[in-house]
């Protein structure tokens, strides 16, 4: 990329060490191992069923990988859950929304502020200055999201009631309003239209510049990996067969094979 | 930027206000009858605490639980126990303790739902009814060795004066009943609630925002079992005035069941509306039956219809409004509001054209 970037890519702040998870006899992923550097834009490709969802979810807490171990700038994390990784700094969305369906834009983003709201219930119960103070802080930086979003006119809707591409996009406001070191994307752009992938790419690369916010993306449509990415991870039959910049992933004869098929 | 943050609109002000003028001033001024303190209105503001306290852990956490009677029955057999063991404690002491006792039964029988969802827990926190009112009868401490089977309810003392009669048990009743609405109004609309929706919604995706499910959920069966708890102290002292535990069955469970799915799931107002609507139902019934028929139809053939008709609306409201009688309520304000502002627009243009 020719600009120069606010925040430079640093260390590795995430890795992936030797993951193996098989379901049964299925074996999803077999001994994957990468890393994410700090404020970077990784994507994950690879064919249906490569286990790039498996991935994601093992470093989210989802699953429990049988082998293998997931590190956080350097540090060993031995029991992973949701919730340990959401306190780390990691945020994500999902692949087939997963959404608070019957909550309101607004609301949705307002959860994502969980982990910054420090007040319990007795002391919400009773409206305490302390807990008005919060809200109020809370709500203005969800407000900040929306609008960064474009969804000012939206926001007090249930999202169960909005298309799917708004939805996609509520999800990623709420990944946002954790204010995460890092951000999982589980296919942002899967069924959309060409002008609503155009939108979120650019939100991505926003966020991903303003805020330094790392991006570890999957993604089926290619051009749009190949152009927003600054490293590529490709994942076939849960193995890592290529792993580098887009230019070097292009050029490997493993992934075209993989993607392409090869002449037997 | 738009002021972003308020608790309380001006709606809601003017609501409270209403409600507020409604119960405090004009029914005590208008309605003499003690039958309609002592035997509507009293068990009306009871049930409907209940409700909201069914409503926090189904209708707002999504955890299907019914054993809401046995809550109930801690929380009175707690009272009757206070008073009669600890006076020092006082009225609202006791039942701010017995509060706590309904909510710590709340905590053990809400953890099974870490583990299994839907129809099973509902099937888990039976557990909750049977037990509770099994060790009220088991152990006569609880009873205070009285081998009758009914206890008369001690007199509610507060500050040293004496709240004996059907109006000022009402005052009661409305108070705590306001006091505790307002605190879970509060939860609802706070981050609380939001907890709590997020868990009811996706629960996978409420923990990767850091929503712990066993705080969240545990949390909720708490303070639902809290509610319920000082709910069946009130019904037991200010209504029932006797105790027993055969009042708090499984029948009383599935009405309160059967009043926050009617009074629509996942709102306070409902819990009012649901309760209110299943009190009045069998009295209007009976009153159909004494006036147009004459006594002419059979009391027993009145429960039956009763009973059937319940059953019908639980399915309507299934099918059609999951939302409940709230949001009835809610479409029919929305409807008279259009029409207003639509007769405003026709007399506009009218005046535009002359």
């Amino acid at each position: 990329m020719a600009y120069e970037r606010k925040f430079k890519i640093g260390k590795p702040i995430l890795e992936v060490n030797n993951i193996s998870l098989s379901f049964g006899g299925v074996k999803a992923i077999t001994d994957t191992s990468f890393n994410v550097l700090e404020h970077e834009v990784r994507a994950i490709i690879g064919p249906n069923g490569a286990g790039k969802s498996s991935m994601l979810n093992c470093i989210n807490g989802i699953y429990k990988p049988q082998q293998g171990t997931v590190s956080f700038r350097g540090q060993q994390i031995p029991n992973i859950t949701p919730n340990i990784m959401a306190q780390m700094g990691l945020s994500r969305t999902f692949q087939n929304l997963a959404l608070f369906k019957r909550m309101s834009v607004l609301d949705n983003i307002l959860v994502g502020r969980k982990l910054h709201t420090k007040t319990n219930f007795l002391e919400v119960a009773l409206q305490l200055p302390k807990v008005k103070k919060e809200e109020k802080i809370n709500r203005e930086r969800s407000e900040e999201i929306i609008s960064f979003l474009e969804i000012e006119d939206i926001k007090d809707t249930p999202v169960g009631k909005l298309p799917y591409g708004l939805q996609k996009k509520v999800e990623l406001g709420r990944a946002l309003a954790t204010d995460s070191t890092i951000i999982l994307l589980d296919e942002p752009m899967a069924g959309m239209n060409v002008e609503e992938k155009r939108d979120m790419c650019r939100f991505i690369l926003k966020v991903n510049d303003e805020l330094g916010t790392t991006m570890v993306l999957i993604e089926h449509d290619m051009g749009v990996v190949m152009d927003i990415s600054d490293r590529v991870v490709v994942l076939d039959y849960g193995k890592v067969i290529g792993d580098g910049t887009p230019d070097e992933v292009r050029s490997n004869q493993k992934v075209i094979d993989a993607y392409l098929g090869v002449e037997h | 930027m738009k002021p972003v943050f308020m608790t309380y609109t001006k709606k809601d002000l003017i609501n409270l206000a209403v409600c507020m003028i409604l119960s405090v001033l004009i029914i005590p001024t208008f309605i003499k009858t003690e039958y309609w303190y002592t035997s509507i209105l009293i068990p009306w503001l009871c049930l409907a605490l209940a409700t909201i306290g069914q409503q926090i852990v189904m209708g707002y956490t999504g955890q299907l639980a019914l054993g809401a009677a046995g809550f109930m029955a801690a929380g009175a057999f707690a009272m009757f126990n206070l008073i009669l063991r600890v006076p020092d404690l006082g009225f609202v002491g006791s039942l701010i303790v017995s509060g706590l006792i309904a909510a710590a039964f709340g905590i053990l029988f809400g953890l099974p739902s870490l583990k299994v969802r839907g129809i099973y827990l509902m099937v888990a926190t039976l557990a909750s009814q049977f037990f509770i009112i099994w060790m009220i009868d088991k152990f006569g401490w609880f009873k205070n060795y009285d081998s009758s089977g009914i206890i008369t309810a001690q007199d509610i003392v507060i500050l040293g004066k004496p709240f004996t009669t059907p109006l000022a048990m009402y005052f009661v009743c409305l108070a705590v009943t306001t006091i505790l609405t307002l605190l879970a109004m509060n939860m609802a609309r706070g981050s609380t609630g939001r907890n709590w929706m997020a868990v009811r919604d996706m629960d996978i995706a409420a923990e990767s925002m850091g929503v712990s499910l066993l705080r969240t959920k545990v949390q909720a069966f708490a303070i639902s079992a809290f509610y319920c708890g000082v709910a069946g102290a009130l019904f037991a002292f200010c209504y029932l005035k006797s105790l027993e535990p055969v009042a708090f069955d499984i029948k009383l469970s599935f009405k309160i069941l059967f009043m926050c799915i009617l009074g629509g799931l996942g709102t306070i107002n409902g819990a009012f509306i649901g309760a209110a609507f299943i009190l009045l139902f069998p009295v209007l019934l009976n009153a159909i039956g004494n006036n147009v028929f004459h006594g002419a139809i059979d009391a027993t053939i009145i429960s039956s219809i009763e009973q059937v008709i319940f059953g019908l609306l639980m399915i309507i409201f299934m099918i059609y409004e999951p939302l409940g009688m709230a949001k009835l309520w809610e479409n029919l304000k929305q409807i008279i509001k259009f029409k207003l502002s639509s007769s405003n627009i026709k007399k506009f243009k009218s005046l535009k054209k002359t």
